[in-house]
Formats: structure tokens, sequence, C-alpha cells
């Protein structure tokens, strides 16, 4: 977008017409990438666009087929991550790699302990560099501590000092934000900052624009494997960045013409469920919420608050100490978790992988999956093979799954495209509840538009959804209204068009409790 | 589309015919240190298959082999390993014989009596680990090897303390009371082939039948493939565990009834012995499918029948032996790899055929 100049600071990083080829798949190709030492570079793009095959070449992970890469100056080619490291570059992954049952300490210095000559490890020296490094990144706590104590966030702070204790001064951190809420991601900012400012170049790779227009220096925008604008942010806002990122108009999330219903769906009163062992606090406390038909209520919270918990429970999964459940007026509370999902109770899992889909199995036999008692998929107690393909080609055709056939192995297929399977596949037998855990996690911008446009076609036909996300923005923008829970309570109850990603944030932190009613 | 299942189909024969054949390389060489000539050993042992009388001793022997290979196979499509099948076949044997003895009926109901006996009584002690497993979270890797002990001193001890009885024509081989002729399997074919052969084949038709085609079947697999997932739709996996174990216990009883019912007729102390635990290689080999069972059930009784003739040529019978094993070691490194290899195959051609379409997201 924008001739970069060099203002007179020196490049820790020089990409050139780098291609990376798998077969049969869009990597990379002629990769322009240049950042600046000193700087907070953001890498942008779409899942799926090429952003992490890119600095897995960068980490030495694997070797690009052609192009060039510069570190500080000098033309380098890693073999393997070793050489990327002692080239003085460190990558902080999206899932941490740390040995909860170890200390800080003892994580950090894990494959690179300070030895003596007997073969020793010299915890004092070990210790030195730690807290000097903790010094420099403002870190607080007490390197002696279990990591299985920390949370997410300080978690976080321990893989970056992993990378610092190795010496790197430059750190690649593959979307940081993703696990972390708001007020963390402040402080995140706040210990990139001080490292930056300390000479380290800091690569962050995200798709969220917020973060990246307010805390990066320089933006390279990624899109189908190649760099297709180099800018800052006070060049753009944020529309045009997504624009940027997805190479044409954007999915919106909001607006709606049809009106909330006056039936309701799903009505849970008073519902307590048990801790997970004797003694423990409840895992849910007097939990109330009712669905009208023709609404999607949002349930916002940090992960570990109690969502989980309630899906289970709502599913009968769990057994609740009190409360009652019911689903268009009928009392479910005491009967089996098939016949909950007969009566009309869907549910898309929050974890694709581990509890909504067969990856070995072929997609007829994934979209078939709960489905066994529907009888037009079967004859008497035999399944009908011809019958549930037939299913699933209109499942595969209405919600646009890019697949060869519906005879596939689920593992064969993209993420998004996995999801919106999973999706179909509970949308298929016209639900009057849906709990929809995190429908769009981890799904391009193409999927996550088709799963929102389905979500309000079923609201509006009469649907009634219990929206639980992570992604705040579309609990604001499909929600009529959100729940916050935060310690397995609802601690408060929002109105989208007013609630703001902070505000959820303040809420979801437990900082501030409102009226939950 | 169907291509796509037979092309699967056919990387698993592939890869399963690929561990045979690497494990009678391995045997050559074996043959080779010790001084024999392979090509002459597998020779002879391959040459018997012109032999009506090996031929039907073959399927004799994979008789047992069939129907213990579908009690472990209906266990893994659970996610299940029964290695118990040996002692649930034993405890099954010595109950079967003893209540055979004791009634008297017409023939078909005799034998069917036998084998609803041998079926129960299987069930319940494959049940124990099941139980163990739903209730207290006992691997039932370990509940079935240990029960294996178990059943083999108890039914040795009972066999020894109540049911033994002394040999009339002074043999010194002791049995239980023989049954009545109403009880035994008849022959077939010249007398020469047992009719258990044919519920066998029944019992394998019945395992895909169940498995692959009906609902309660579909929900077997998806609690084995992905139990996360088969449990948010309402299928409590505890209780798909209590079926299957009591399924391949149901199973594992029918074993050795080839033996009893069609061959000596009374219980003694290496009856049918091994038979169960060969069904693990056999279920292996066959990949878990029926047909496939079938075929290995096949060849592992021809090796078994043809490893005699090996002795007319000086070589050791217990090459075979040897070359079982070899080929279950094979099978199982080879399968891991090709399913890799397959796996990715699969997600090129994929990705390839969506790419030639190319939809702009």
């Amino acid at each position: 977008m924008t001739e970069h100049s060099h203002l007179g600071k020196q490049l820790a990083v020089e990409l050139h017409g780098i291609t990376k080829r798998f077969p049969g798949v869009i990597a990379n190709h002629d990769v322009e990438l240049i950042v600046r030492a000193g700087t907070i570079h953001a890498i942008v793009g779409e899942n799926g666009a090429g952003k992490s095959t890119l600095m897995k070449t960068l980490y030495g992970m694997h070797q690009p087929d052609e192009g060039t890469i510069t570190v500080n100056g000098s033309l380098v080619q890693f073999k393997t991550p070793t050489d990327a490291i002692a080239a003085g570059i460190g990558m902080v992954h999206q899932h941490f790699m740390l040995a909860d049952n170890l200390t800080i300490t003892e994580n950090i210095i894990l494959g690179d302990e300070p030895a003596d000559s007997r073969g020793r490890i010299n915890f004092k020296e070990a210790r030195a560099r730690i807290e000097s490094l903790m010094t420099s990144l403002g870190a607080t706590f007490d390197p002696d501590t279990n990591v299985s104590e920390l949370g997410v966030g300080q978690r976080q702070r321990v893989e970056i000092l992993k990378v610092l204790y190795r010496g790197a001064k430059i750190l690649i951190l593959d979307e940081p934000t993703a696990v972390l809420v708001p007020q963390e991601v402040d402080e995140l900012f706040t210990t990139l900052k001080r490292l930056v400012a300390e000479g380290a170049t800091v690569i962050f790779i995200s798709h969220k624009l917020d973060e990246v227009l307010a805390y990066c220096d320089e933006i390279t925008v990624i899109r189908q494997g190649t760099t297709v604008a180099h800018t800052t942010p006070s060049q753009v806002d944020r529309r045009s960045l997504a624009e940027l990122m997805v190479g044409s108009d954007l999915p919106d999330p909001s607006g709606r013409e049809t009106k909330v219903g006056e039936d309701i769906r799903l009505q849970v009163t008073g519902l307590n469920l048990a801790g997970n062992f004797a003694g423990a606090k409840l895992a849910l406390e007097d939990i109330n919420v009712a669905v009208h038909s023709g609404e999607i209520v949002g349930i916002a919270g940090v992960e570990g608050n109690g969502q989980f918990e309630l899906c289970e429970s709502i599913l009968g999964l769990r057994s609740i100490m009190s409360g009652s459940i019911s689903v268009c007026g009928q009392e479910l509370s005491h009967i089996e978790t098939r016949d909950r999902i007969n009566m009309g109770l869907s549910y898309i899992p929050f974890d694709r992988h581990r509890e909504g889909l067969l990856l070995d199995a072929p997609l007829w036999e994934n979209t078939f999956l709960g489905r066994e008692e529907n009888a037009a998929l079967t004859n008497g107690p035999f399944i009908s093979r011809r019958k549930i393909e037939a299913d699933c080609r209109s499942i595969i055709d209405r919600f646009g799954v890019l697949t060869p056939s519906e005879q596939v192995p689920a593992f064969a297929l993209s993420g998004g495209n996995q999801q919106k399977l999973v999706v179909g596949r509970e949308m298929a037998s016209d639900p009057k509840v849906l709990l929809a855990a995190h429908p769009t996690r981890g799904v391009d911008v193409g999927a996550q538009a088709a799963i929102w446009d389905e979500l309000r076609h079923a609201r509006d036909n009469g649907l009634g959804v219990l929206l639980i996300s992570a992604d705040l923005e579309e609990l604001i923008g499909l929600s009529d209204r959100i729940l916050v829970m935060f310690d397995g309570r609802v601690t408060a109850q929002l109105d989208p068009a007013t609630a703001t990603p902070e505000m959820l944030g303040t809420y979801m932190t437990g900082e501030e409790q409102g009226d939950a009613r | 589309m169907k291509s796509q299942r037979l092309q699967r189909m056919a990387v698993t024969s592939a890869s399963s015919l690929l561990a045979v054949f690497v494990a009678l390389c391995i045997c050559a060489v074996i043959l080779l240190i010790t001084g024999k000539d392979p090509i002459e050993a597998y020779r002879t042992l391959f040459g018997a298959a012109g032999d009506t009388k090996v031929l039907q001793g073959a399927l004799n022997r994979a008789t047992p082999l069939m129907i213990s290979a579908a009690a472990v196979a209906i266990g893994f499509k659970m996610n299940l390993f029964n290695i118990g099948v040996e002692g649930q076949m034993r405890v099954a044997l010595l109950a079967t014989a003893v209540a055979g003895a004791a009634v008297d009926l017409p023939a078909p109901l005799h034998i069917l009596f036998c084998l609803v006996v041998a079926m129960a009584t299987g069930a319940i002690w494959a049940g124990f680990a099941g139980w163990l497993k739903v209730k207290r979270g006992v691997n039932e890797v370990i509940s079935t090897i240990m029960l294996n002990f178990v059943a083999l001193s108890l039914v040795a001890w009972a066999f020894d303390s109540f049911f033994r009885v002394e040999s009339t024509t002074g043999s010194l081989l002791v049995k239980t009371k023989e049954l009545p002729t109403s009880a035994w399997f008849p022959d077939i074919v010249d007398r020469r082939l047992n009719g258990m052969f044919f519920v066998a084949i029944l019992v394998l038709v019945l395992f895909y039948v169940l498995v692959w085609k009906t609902k309660f079947g579909f929900q077997l697999r998806a609690s084995g493939a992905n139990a996360g997932a088969s449990r948010v739709t309402g299928v409590n996996p505890k209780r798909m565990v209590m079926i299957s174990m009591l399924l391949s216990g149901a199973l594992a009883g029918l074993v050795g009834m080839r033996a009893l019912l069609g061959d000596v007729h009374a219980y003694q102390n290496n009856l049918a012995e091994q038979q169960g635990f060969n069904g693990i290689a056999v279920a292996l080999l066959g990949r878990n499918h029926p047909l496939g069972i079938f075929i290995s059930a096949l060849l592992f009784g021809y090796l078994g029948e043809a490893s005699g003739r090996l002795q007319l040529i000086d070589i050791p019978k217990e090459i075979t032996t040897i070359m079982t094993g070899i080929i279950v070691l094979a099978v199982v490194i080879i399968n891991e790899a090709v399913k890799r290899w397959d796996d990715r195959r699969i997600q090129h051609k994929a990705a390839l055929a969506l790419n030639s379409v190319a939809v702009p997201a």
C-alpha cells in the first residue's frame, strides 16, 4: 500500500520472494516482508491465509522452495529451529508448551540448563538470569511457583521468558491474544512495549484487527498465501484493513428485521450443579436463563466459568443438584439425553474434534451421528445408507461445505468446513433450541459469514439459540441479549446495542457485577 | 463415489498382504540361518494346498479362529481390547461340558442348549471385566489378562475336584463325563469338515450386519471412534462398554465349541488351548472386518494344518508359529505406516479436487 521508508532504523528481518509449496495446498508464494528492528510488526490475515506457514519458514521449521531470508543484514538458511534460535529468533506458540508439574524456573531452563562441570544444574545461575529477565519484562511472579498454579496470561509470560532466556531478540508470537480477555491483552502489550524499548523486535500474528491497530507499529497483510499490503495503523481503519484481509466485502454479524417471539423455548430455573469433587464449590449456582422463540441469547465469559457445565446440564450429561430445565414448556430434568435431543434440543459442541466429529469416518456417518432415531434415515433397526448419504449431500449443499464428496473422511476437510458440517447436522433436524458453543471458532471469514447467516435464518424462523462465544464481536453482533457468566453464576445482563467488548471484559473478569435479571 | 470405498478397501487389503509377505521373507531368513532351504520349505508348506484332507483340516482349524477373532473385533470396534477370550472360552468349555452331559434333549435342541450355555457363561466371565471398567475404571486389558489366570486356575481346580471321570479305556487322559450323542455337532462333507464351520460363517455374517448395518452398530462404532462425540448425542459410553463386553464374551464362549461338540465330546485339560489368543492375531490381520477375518482365519488355519508336512523334510513345524508371530508384528507396524500414508493421500486428493473447482470463499 505504501512505500516503506527506512526511517534510519535497521532491518531485523527481510523476506524476499518466499514461496513454499505443499502438494494441493496454497501455502506461500512471492512473500515480501520487511520488519524493522525495535518495532511491533503485525502480520494479519484470515485463517488459512498462510501466516503460520510463513512463520514456520522464518523459524526454520521447514525450508522455503524459493526466496531469501535475511536476519539483521546477513543472509541466512535455517535447517532447524535450533538454527533460528542461534540467530536470535524465538517463537511463542499459540498452544502453550509448558510442563504443569514443574516450576516456572524449571520450565524456562528445560532443554537449556546451565550446568556445572559435573553435570549438575546450576539453579542459582538460572534464577539470577530469570530474575533479571523478569525485571525487564515487568513480571512479578515467584519463579519457584508451579506452572499449574498460573493463569493463562501468566503462562504466556512464562513462554515469553522461555524464548528470551534462549537469547531471542526477535520474537514471533502466534495469535497470542486468542486465549486472553481484553484486560490481559492490555498487559501483554505493555510487556511487549517494554521489550521493544529494550531493543527487541516483535512479529505479532493476529486476525484481531482492533488490537493490531491499537498497539502495533507496522502491519503486513497476507491474503491467499501472499503479502498484499504493507501499511501502518495511521494509514488504515478497521474496515479498510479487514477488506484488505478478505479481499472483498465483509460479513457483518449485526442486524435483524424480525422480532423475538413471545413463547419461551428454553427455560432454566434455579439450576445448581455440584463441583467436581466433594467439598468443591458449586460449579453452577442459581442459574436462571430463558430463551424465547426467535431469540439469540449470548453467554459471555472467560472459559471455565461454567459455560461448559451449563450446556452439559441442559443436555442431561451431568446430574444437577436442583433446579428445572424445560424445552417448550416440557420439563426435561429427569429424562435421558437422547430423549431431550429427540424433543428438539440441539448442540454445537465446544470442540468439534473432541465432541463433534468422527474424524476417521466418512462425512455421511458424521452427519448421521446423533440422528439414529430419525425415521427418515433408517429402516426399523437398520440404517439406510442411501438415505443418509442423500441427507448428507443436502447438508453439504445447503451449508456450502467444500468437499469432493460425502465419502471422504472428516479429517480431510479444513477446519471451517468441518465446522460447517457440524452446524449443518445440528440444524438439519429442525431443532427447537440450539446450544451453540463457539460456532465459528477457528473458521475462516467466509465460513463464519455462512454460519452466521444460517443462525440468523433459523432464528428468524423461530429457533431459540443459546450462543456461547469467546468472540465478543460475534456475541454483540448476533445476540438479542447478553448474559455474563463468572464463577458459575450469571453476573450480568447486557444489551448488545450498548455493550462494548471492554465493558464485557470488565464483567467477564469479575471486576464488576451487574443486575442479572 | 463407490470407488473411494473400494480404494480404501484395496489399500487395507494390500497392507495386510504386505505384512504376510514381509513375514514370509523374514521366516525365509530364519530358515537360511538354521541351514534349511526356504524355497523347499515353502514349496512343501503351500504345496499341501492340493490335498483335500489338508484343506478340510484347515477349515476345521479356521472355525474357532473366526469366532474368536469376531469376539476380539467386536471389542476393538468399541475401542476395547478383550484379551480375555481365552479365559472366557475356558470357563464356557467346562460349564458347557458339565451342563451338556447332565441333560437329555433331542439332538438339535441339545446342541442349541449347549451353545446357549456356552455363550451365557462366556458373557458372564467377560461381564466381570466390563463391570470393573464401568464401575471402577479398571482398564479392560489388565482385568481380562488377570481374569484369564483366574479362569485357567479355577477351571483346572473345578475339573480336577468335581468333574473328572477316570477313563474306561485305560487311557491316561482324564475327561469329564462324555456328552450324549445328541449334543454332538455333526460332521459334514466326507465326515471330515465339522458343521461348526457354518456356525462360524453365520457368526461373521451376523457380526457384519449388527456392526455395519444397524443403528446399534453405528452407535457402537461411533462410541469407539469418539466416545466424547457420541456421549453428547446421548449414547451412554458405559452402557456401550458393558454391552460390547457381553457380546464379545458370548462369542468367546462359542470358540471352543467345535472342539467340544464337534471333536472330543468331553472337557479335557488342553481342549481348544490357545484358540482364544490366536483370535487376536486373526482379528489384527483381518483388520476387524468379517471378510478380512474370514481370509486370515483360513490362512492361519492352513498354516497350522500344513505345518505337519514340514516335519517330513526335517524342518520343525514351529516355524509356522514364528511366522504367525511375525505376521502379527508386521501387521501392526505396516498398518500404522500405511494408514498415515493413506490419510495424507486422501487429504491431498480432497485438497486437489477442491482446488480444481476453485470456489472463491
